[in-house]
This record gives structure tokens, sequence and C-alpha cells, in this order.
């Protein structure tokens, strides 16, 4: 697609749907499309509006269009040896920079680099009055104003539609060696607690099949001195493994079964929740196939302080996102209210009434 | 609003009461003095419970309400107001809880910045933002400003480094935002609220994020004939893959105060120096040090020097985060600006400074956050010379109006508070200011909370005249013209 700027056209599109209360589908690359609640609204597609901006790799930051493929930017940072630190999961190879920000999903290497919501310095984006903004910049501290970028990760266009991100990148780590041992899920989040309380150098940790996963991250000699720490661990020699878990390409995802998201306090002990569990993040994000109603287990989540997400596989039935307080979600609702009066920016996809 | 009909109906303790004038001076400014104001009350409450119901009493009465914390800000962001309550939070200093399984720990807003760190040592822990008043300055107020330090590029914000918040709004609700969790449902608040200068609420409670203290760190002393080639040395170390832990900048003026005051050992007769930090453990750092070494030479330092044990290492760093007070000693008074640019434009950026310094016959010393391109050219003046206060103001304004033109910002770290009030008019359009308003108001409709701080009304704009001009069009044209 020709890389083009679409933002005055956005902006009188936005302005019509606000005059004439139609409401708007945002989507990039509809390879999220099953997450989150269903909207019905005239779609309107980022990808038309794409291309990288800027980019300095002395500089540590790149600027894009929201409907530049992921993809695109992840090769141009390759070839200077740079990444996107929050490893973005790419469900699709048509994932947008918009669609990875507005869901704010992150990768195993969050917990160790931060996720997504951390990496952004600024963004473009048109709000619900049809008014194109920017806020933030391309900078590493920007403290001018309220913080509204850092706002627009996760709230799935429904605050306002990106028209540009820029985020921090990261050098890529030149070396990475990821290891393997045997235990169970208890003894790998005990391991877990007790090695990212150390000074090593992990990226990653995931337990699965009875397995324990880390990723060293650093230069040869660092990951080398890091792997004796470890204790006795296989080399795992098949490095795309994170990335198959970072886009639910491992056979544990395949399944049709409504699939939960749990995002808890990374040394909870395994909760007592009948099911299929993959453990991400060190413990902190932790990945269930249950028959247990949503109840049971949005209960069992918060009672240790975390929140659970219906991620796949809703089939409609279920709230998706964990219910907020009263006052919390009041004062969400004016929120929404102060970016997009007329309600017509993805309304519904986080919460009725958002 | 009389003041002695407020406090007949405030249900405090007297002793959490100050209004006699010798009580309330102390509290006129924050670490901006040339800022003052009298305060028309300062309450100091102990409980929670206490803070809720001062901010409904006022909220009812449509009083409003200025927080404050260790008032070290820079910015003037806790400024008292003639007519409103300064609620100090300094008696809120407990750590309530440390989670070294989970690596939390917290905390009240009173509880200095360093004392985190220091409570977690023994555990191998630590908080990692470090703005140069560690010593002094509270969380709560770190959390208002999103305070950085010398570590930001590295291990971020506080923003990057908070996992939840309780906050009473303007009616007196208590609201928990955040979680211990990696992240919570909903829009992310706990970003909106870090940074947002009390004007959405008061903090009352911080969950902060902690980290493994590295195996070590050592850091490398270059001295250079030119800013530029410092500069330029810096954008080679950040693109060779290395992401130092500390990467600062100093100039001439800000060396030898330095060396004057702590006898780092800095070398005076160069025109720059940077201090690289690298940490890690010893196996990375050790390969790293050896690199950037030689990026350096190759870069054009006359000198590189590796501090030669952790005396020497404090020593180094001992010089950088005094060079405020050191810079102080040369000169009755000095004015510390907070902008950040691309370091791509360093170079330009300190040439124009340095022509302007000669304009207005005021020194700069320039100390720079180098990793993450926020420069502090430290203004040199004596408020006593009639009008000087107000050129240097001026001097200051056009030097952060220069960032915004290099593409950078009017503040890092330190916030807009009062200070920078008008360059919000240059930084950002009126929809965007309106924006900000909108925000505000879905948390504190009446516009309680720190009123007339870090978002500049459109009136106040336009009397500026410094507007945002986009498209060649006249912003504010609707509005009448001072």
């Amino acid at each position: 697609m020709p890389e083009q700027d679409l933002t005055d056209a956005w902006c009188a599109r936005i302005q019509e749907a606000a005059a004439t209360h139609r409401p708007l589908y945002i989507h990039g690359g509809n390879s999220k499309a099953f997450y989150g609640r269903p909207v019905t609204g005239d779609a309107l597609d980022t990808r038309e509006h794409s291309g990288i901006l800027d980019y300095e790799p002395s500089e540590l930051v790149i600027r894009a269009r929201s409907g530049t493929a992921l993809s695109e930017i992840e090769q141009r940072l390759e070839r200077h040896r740079q990444m996107l630190a929050f490893e973005p999961p790419h469900f699709s190879p048509h994932s947008t920079l918009g669609g990875a920000i507005a869901s704010g999903l992150s990768g195993p290497r969050r917990p160790f680099a931060g996720a997504a919501r951390d990496m952004v310095l600024g963004v473009g984006l048109i709000n619900g009055k049809g008014e194109a903004l920017h806020f933030g910049g391309q900078v590493m501290k920007n403290v001018a104003g309220y913080d509204l970028s850092r706002l627009m990760a996760g709230a799935l266009g429904t605050l306002g539609l990106l028209t540009d991100v820029a985020l921090k990148v990261l050098p890529r780590p030149e070396t990475e060696y990821t290891l393997k041992q045997v235990c169970s899920q208890q003894e790998a989040l005990l391991r877990c607690a007790e090695w990212t309380a150390k000074p090593l150098p992990l990226s990653a940790a995931c337990w699965h099949d009875e397995h324990l996963y880390l990723r060293l991250s650093g230069t040869e000699a660092g990951v080398r001195y890091a792997q004796h720490q470890l204790g006795d661990s296989l080399l795992e020699q098949d490095s795309s493994w994170w990335q198959r878990l970072r886009d639910q390409q491992l056979d544990f995802f395949r399944r049709d079964e409504p699939l939960w998201r749990l995002s808890v306090p990374p040394a909870t002990p395994p909760l007592a929740i009948t099911g299929d569990w993959l453990i991400d993040w060190g413990g902190g994000q932790r990945w269930l196939y249950s028959k247990e109603n949503a109840a049971t287990i949005r209960q069992v989540t918060g009672s240790v302080g975390g929140q659970a997400t219906l991620f796949r596989n809703a089939q409609g039935k279920e709230d998706v996102f964990q219910p907020l307080p009263g006052p919390l979600f009041s004062l969400q609702q004016r929120l929404k209210q102060a970016f997009d009066p007329e309600g017509i920016l993805n309304p519904g996809r986080l919460y009725a009434g958002l | 609003m009389e003041r002695s009909r407020f406090l007949a109906g405030l249900d405090l303790p007297a002793h959490c009461i100050l209004s006699e004038e010798a009580e309330l001076r102390p509290y006129e400014c924050d670490g901006l003095s040339a800022y003052r104001r009298l305060p028309w009350l300062v309450l100091i409450p102990e409980t929670l419970e206490q803070v809720q119901a001062i901010l409904a009493y006022c909220h009812r009465l449509k009083v409003p309400v200025v927080a404050r914390g260790a008032g070290t800000g820079l910015s003037g962001g806790a400024l008292p107001l003639e007519h409103g309550v300064l609620l100090s939070l300094a008696r809120f200093t407990d750590i309530l809880d440390i989670d070294t399984a989970n690596r939390l720990a917290r905390v009240q807003p009173g509880v200095r910045n360093l004392a985190i760190s220091e409570a977690v040592a023994a555990q191998g822990l630590y908080y990692a933002p470090d703005p140069s008043s560690q010593i002094a300055c509270s969380i709560g107020g770190n959390v208002a400003e999103n305070a950085g330090g010398v570590h930001c590029l590295k291990y971020g914000l506080t923003v990057n480094n908070i996992a939840a918040l309780k906050v009473v709004t303007m009616e007196g609700e208590l609201l928990t935002i955040g979680s211990h969790a990696a992240d919570s449902a909903g829009y992310d608040l706990l970003a909106l609220l870090t940074g947002s200068e009390g004007m959405l609420g008061v903090i009352v409670e911080v969950t902060v994020r902690l980290l493994p203290v590295p195996e070590y760190a050592q850091v490398l002393l270059a001295a250079f004939d030119s800013a530029e080639s410092a500069g330029n040395a810096v954008a080679d170390i950040i693109s060779s893959g290395i992401l130092p832990a500390g990467l600062e900048m100093m100039d001439k003026l800000a060396i030898r105060a330095a060396e004057d005051f702590v006898h780092a050992g800095y070398p005076t007769d160069a025109a720059a120096i940077l201090l690289c930090e690298l940490d890690g453990t010893r196996a990375e750092v050790d390969a790293q040090l050896e690199k950037v070494h030689a990026l350096l030479s190759h870069a054009g330092a006359s000198e590189v020097r590796t501090a030669r044990d952790q005396q020497e290492r404090q020593r180094f760093w001992a010089g950088r985060k005094a060079s405020f007070p050191a810079v102080g000693r040369l000169s009755p008074d000095y004015y510390c600006m907070d902008g950040t640019i691309p370091r791509k434009h360093l170079g330009r950026v300190l040439a124009t400074i340095s022509e302007w310094s000669a304009e207005y016959g005021l020194p700069v010393a320039n100390v720079f956050h180098a990793g993450d391109g926020n420069l502090h050219p430290l203004i040199l003046y004596d408020a006593n010379q009639p009008g000087e206060l107000e050129r240097t103001e001026e001097f200051g304004g056009r030097i952060l109006e220069l960032c915004i033109e290099a593409g950078g910002t009017i503040t890092g770290e330190h916030g807009v508070g009062m200070e920078k009030i008008d360059q919000m008019c240059t930084q950002f359009n009126r929809a965007e200011l309106e924006q900000f308003h909108a925000v505000k108001r879905a948390f504190d409709p009446d516009g309680l909370l720190n009123p007339g701080k870090a978002i500049p009304t459109l009136a106040r704009c336009a009397e500026f005249g410094h507007m945002h001009v986009h498209g060649g069009a006249l912003p504010f044209p609707e509005l009448e013209r001072f």
C-alpha cells in the first residue's frame, strides 16, 4: 500500500460521524478482532495511513503512522540491531503499530524491559470531536501537560483514533540463551521469585508443560556467567520458541475453548482453579483454559489482587474485562466523555458504556 | 469565604492547623523560591480519614486546595493560594509493607525517595528513580511530578517504576488506581495520574516497584575539547548497542564549580566531560567497559578515566549530584531550566544558549542528562539587581521555546507548575489545551485542585501572546488581546 497521510480525511470523517451519531469501528490488520467486546459501527481501516516518519538509531526513538505494519517497523529496527522491547504479539502478519498500542499487549520481555505503555513517548490522535491533537513527543523525558499519550495504550481506540505513535526502542542484546529446566508449576514460581530478585540478565521466564523456560540476554560473557548461576539446565536451541509463545503459536493455544488471561502479582502461588495453565512473565501473566465459570475465575483472581480477562473465544456470553468498582467506572465514563462526547469511537469495545 | 468561618466548621485537631503568619511563612514557596505567596491556611492531617474529610469539606465550601509533599519541587507546583488550603502530607511518613517476593513496597506519600532504597537495601533491592533531591524529596511529590534522575535512560521515570496509588478525589472519595499485578482493567489511570501535578487528586499511598541492586557498577569519565564532540560520543555509545545506567554531561562552568565544591577530581581545563556508568553482572560490565573506553577515545576524548575503586566512582558522581549547589556558590541566585531535546540538536542548542548568555550578560552553566536529552541550563543572576530576575525569566523562556523548536519539550522532569505555564501556550495549541481541561473536569469539575498551575487557561495564553502558531494561522482569534 502506498504511504499516505489521511489525518485530514479522518478528521472530516469523525466530525461527520459525531454529527450523525454513527459509531465507528476502528481497526488495523484485524489480527486482534477476537479481543474485547464486539463493536457495531462503520469500519475505519487504519492501514491506509502508514509509513515510518522518523527513525534515528542513536536517539532510540521511532515514530510511525498508526497503520504501519509492525513487521515493517521491526525489520527497519533489526537493520540497526534494535527492537521493540515490549515484544508486541503478532497474531497475524497484518498487525499494525496502532493496534499494538491500542490493545496495549506485550510479550515475554515485558516484566524485564517494560510494557507497551512504558515505551510510548508521544502520540498523534483524533478525538471524538474530529480534532487532530498531539501529546508527548519524541524525547525520553517529557512532563508537559497530562500524560495523555500513555493513556491511549490499552484504551482500544475508545478515547481517540491514533494517527501516529513515537516509541522508545532498545538495542537488541548481543547474545540470547534459552535455558530449560524440568519442574512443577509451584517450583517454577518459587524459582522465578528467587531469580528475579537477583541481578541476573533475565529477559523472559515462562513455565509450560512441566518445564521452566528462561531467557538470558546480554554480552556473551555476561550471559555465560548468568547461566552458571541458574543451576542445571538444558540449552534450548530453538530460539523461535519465544516468538511462538508471544504470538500464541504454541500447541497450548490451539483450542476453541475460552482462553483466560490472568494478571496477578508474580509470586502468587498456583491458583486453585482447575484447568490447563501456561505461566509467563515470571508468574505475572497466566494463561488458562478452564471449565470453571467466569464469576469463580474472577473471584479467585481478584482475591489475590489480580484481574482476569476473557482473552479469546468469549463467544459473546460473558464480560471480557474484569468489572470495575463503581466510582472507578464512573470516572472512566467521564474520561470517555472528555475525549468522545458523542460516544462514536469504538463504543463498547472495552466495557458497555465506554 | 472568611478564614474564621472556614475554621469554625473544620473538624481537625488544633495541632494540625497552622494559621499564624510566622507558622505560615515557611510554606510560602517550594524549591522554586523565586515564586512566593503566603498561604491562607496550612493543614497537616495525620490520618487518611482527615484527608478525606478536609477535601470533602473544601469541596462543599468550594475552597481550593494545593497538596504539598516535601516542598522540593522546582516549578512552583506547590505554590500556595491566597484564598485556599495548603494541604501538607508531611506526616504520612510510614513504610507500610515491603513485599520482597513481588518486589514491591507500599509507602505513604511523605516517605523520602532515598528512604525507600535504604529500607530494602538489606534484601538487595532498591527503588530506581533518583532525582538529585532524593535525600529530601518525598514519593508523593515524585509521583505528582513524574520525577526522573540520572538513571532514566535504562530504568525509566517514576511512571515506569510504580504499580499502584491510593488517591483521594476532590469530593473526598478514596480510589485505588493500578494494582500489585503487572496491569489493571480499564484505562491506564496510573499513567494519567503520574505527573498530573496535584490537579486530578491527592496521592495518599504509593506502591513502588523495586529492582535488584546490580552486582557491579563502574563509571568512566571522559574529557572533551568541545561539547559537540562529547555529544557525538554519546550518540556513538548508544548506537553501539550499549545502554548505560547513567550518561551525564557537564560543561566547563559546571565542571569548575563542581570541582571547587566537592573536589571530584574533574579535569577543569576540559570544555565538557561525560560520565558514563555501566551496571550489571561483573562479566557484563567488564565487557562493556572495554568497548565504551574505545568508543570514547575514538570520538576524540582528550582523556578517559575509569574510576579506580568504588570511592573514586562515588566521588565522580558526587560532583555531578552536587552541581546545582556548586553552581549556586558562583552567584547570589541561579535559575534552573529543564528542557528536553532530541540529542542530535545538542550542539546547536548549546551554541545558541551561549550566544544569548552573552547577549543578556547572564552566565549559564549546563548540566545535561545526555542519555535522555534532558538539559538543565543554570542561569546565574542576582535577584537584588533591579530587573535581573525579569531578564533571567525572559532568557529562560527563550531557552524553553528553543527546546520546543528543536522538537523537544519545555519540561523533562521538573513539571510545569507555575513557572512554565506560559510556555505551555507555545507547546500546545488551543484544541490540545482544551483536551487537557476536559480531562481535568472529568476528575475535578469545579477546578478546586491546584488551580492556575500546569495547564494555562485559553485567556492566559491570549494574554501571553506567544501562542502556538499552526499553519500560519493566529491562534485564539476570537479572544481579546491585552
